[in-house]
């Protein structure tokens, strides 16, 4: 459930559902969202322009010429939200190379972490993750979470670019850069597969909410010869 | 008979085709693009008397040098700009901003550059011959989304026009006011109470400059440090357009048209609707300072900026 309701600046409703991450408010913020997707797709409501839900926020856009945050407030406090029973997610299993070219991070998190980079690598490897959101750029899979011990804050200054592929890790979650785009999370890899499909308007992310997401390690030979 | 198209001589710095921008995919992780400077963008288009969601050239810095093959037609050119019209005999006329003019074939248009701003618009009657990606014209060069295989333009690639052979010019004219003070309003954002007292003290108070690392995507300020009490990092989570985040190193960044859709930096404040327009058209090296204003303030103030569009707009008529 929505704890509590703001604006972000004039144009955004910020809908808060708590501070924790964890799958159930996850998948509160994921029924919030399909719902309110069809009353826009049904026209049950006009002026809002972009949701976008995340571990335990929702946000709402919309068009000020059209609307205005009183009433996409009121709105969203009149809303009776049922479960989402339809489960129809997938096992995704994504395959990474870990050589010192494509894992750019390895020093700076082998000194804040205390670990060497087996053991970074034993503890990222083993475990399956579950997608609680896609965004930032497009398809990014936000993925969690992570063994304690391989938990780090983001980079003090984000890059300017990350290359694409990249495979990024941050507090108690992984990610996968889709693009070449700036970005602040310790990369401690690269994978060859092709993450976010723009030719498929249907479902266009291969990972996404609900997803549990897998990690394989492959050579730099395997990456360089990868084939889809 | 042939299509008519702009032959790009020089591509420029960022060019690109721009529209209102596209909706509903932030959470696939697609921004909203769309021109930077959206009161430009539809002075453009009013301009040469097209509807006002017709897609646009939108450049940044220096513009491209255009060849116009096969036909004749109006187009106009908004925002502070430098440009010239070269016709095919050599003549060279100074363009003039929010101005149509007409373009005969084989004449070219030589954008030269912006002055005291970085985007330009140029619009052409009836438009560009170009193909909708996901409800929206527009090139997002970060996801490769839209015209040109969401790539900016380069040399030797075409820009195809719907509408060739115009018989007659359109004579409309726009005196646009420029002038500005370079005061941005925002509202408090969601981790105001992130920061010291000091911080708020400075980000009101002081002057930050418009660094180089600034695009579509946003803008790095540089100024006081804007010191964090609680924590530099917050669980990812969406952005809108003006959206302002600090990261570990205290410096505010802007989100602008491009940017990402979710973020892990708090959030200080949030750049009203009606100032949008100004930040993205702020060039590197300028000082701006911010001033805070309430929700309730910030949607009069969205009113009489809409009605002064539709000032310009009417004048137009």
């Amino acid at each position: 459930m929505v704890k509590n309701i703001s604006n972000l600046g004039d144009a955004a409703v910020y809908c808060d559902f708590g501070s924790e991450v964890n799958e159930v408010i996850n998948a509160s913020v994921i029924d919030y969202f399909h719902h309110i997707s069809k009353l826009i797709k049904d026209k049950k409501i006009e002026g809002i322009t972009n949701l976008t839900p995340s571990y335990n926020k929702l946000i709402i856009s919309f068009d000020l010429t059209i609307t205005n945050y009183k009433k996409i407030k009121n709105f969203i406090e009149g809303l009776t939200i049922n479960r989402d029973i339809k489960n129809n997610n997938q096992k995704i299993k994504i395959p990474v190379c870990c050589d010192d070219e494509y894992g750019l991070d390895f020093l700076r998190l082998i000194e804040k972490l205390n670990i060497d980079k087996d053991k970074i690598l034993e503890l990222y490897f083993g475990k399956e993750y579950f997608c609680y959101m896609t965004g930032f750029i497009a398809g990014m899979p936000f993925l969690g979470d992570l063994n304690e011990n391989i938990r780090c804050d983001r980079l003090e200054t984000p890059r300017l670019k990350m290359p694409k592929g990249s495979v990024g890790i941050t507090e108690q979650f992984a990610n996968i850069y889709t693009f070449e785009s700036p970005g602040g999370w310790n990369i401690i890899g690269n994978t060859p597969k092709k993450i976010f499909d723009d030719k498929n308007l249907i479902q266009p992310a291969l990972v996404n909410p609900g997803d549990k997401v897998s990690f394989y390690q492959i050579t730099k030979e395997d990456y360089l010869n990868w084939n889809e | 008979m042939n299509k008519a198209y702009f032959e790009i001589l020089r591509a420029g710095v960022n060019t690109t085709i721009q529209d209102k921008g596209r909706n509903h995919l932030y959470h696939v992780g697609i921004a909203v693009s769309g021109a930077i400077d959206q009161r430009n963008y539809t002075l453009s288009n009013k301009l040469v008397e097209n509807q006002l969601i017709e897609p646009v050239v939108e450049f940044a810095y220096q513009g491209p040098l255009l060849k116009l093959k096969n036909g004749k037609i109006n187009f106009a050119i908004s925002g502070d700009i430098l440009f010239k019209i070269i016709r095919k005999n050599l003549e060279v006329e100074e363009g003039e901003c929010y101005k149509s003019y007409i373009l005969d074939e084989e004449d070219q248009i030589d954008i030269i550059s912006t002055k005291n701003s970085t985007y330009g618009y140029l619009a052409v009657n009836g438009g560009f011959d170009l193909e909708k990606s996901w409800g929206s014209y527009s090139i997002n060069t970060k996801a490769n989304i839209g015209p040109n295989d969401g790539k900016k333009y380069s040399l030797d690639d075409k820009i195809f026009i719907k509408k060739i052979d115009i018989k007659s010019p359109i004579n409309k004219k726009i005196n646009f006011d420029y002038s500005t003070d370079n005061i941005i309003r925002i509202i408090k954002g969601t981790n105001f109470d992130y920061f010291s007292k000091d911080a708020i003290d400075k980000l009101f108070n002081e002057d930050f400059l418009i660094t180089n690392l600034a695009d579509r995507m946003g803008i790095r300020l540089k100024g006081p440090k804007l010191e964090n009490i609680k924590n530099t990092n917050i669980k990812s989570e969406g952005l809108v357009r003006g959206v302002i985040q600090v990261p570990a190193d205290g410096n505010p960044i802007i989100m602008l048209s491009d940017h990402g859709t979710v973020g892990g930096y708090p959030k200080i404040g949030v750049v009203i609707a009606a100032d949008l327009d100004l930040v993205g058209q702020l060039t590197p090296g300028t000082k701006i300072n911010f001033k805070e204003v309430s929700l309730e303030e910030a949607q009069n103030i969205f009113k009489a900026y809409t009605e002064d569009t539709n000032k310009y707009l009417n004048e137009c008529n």
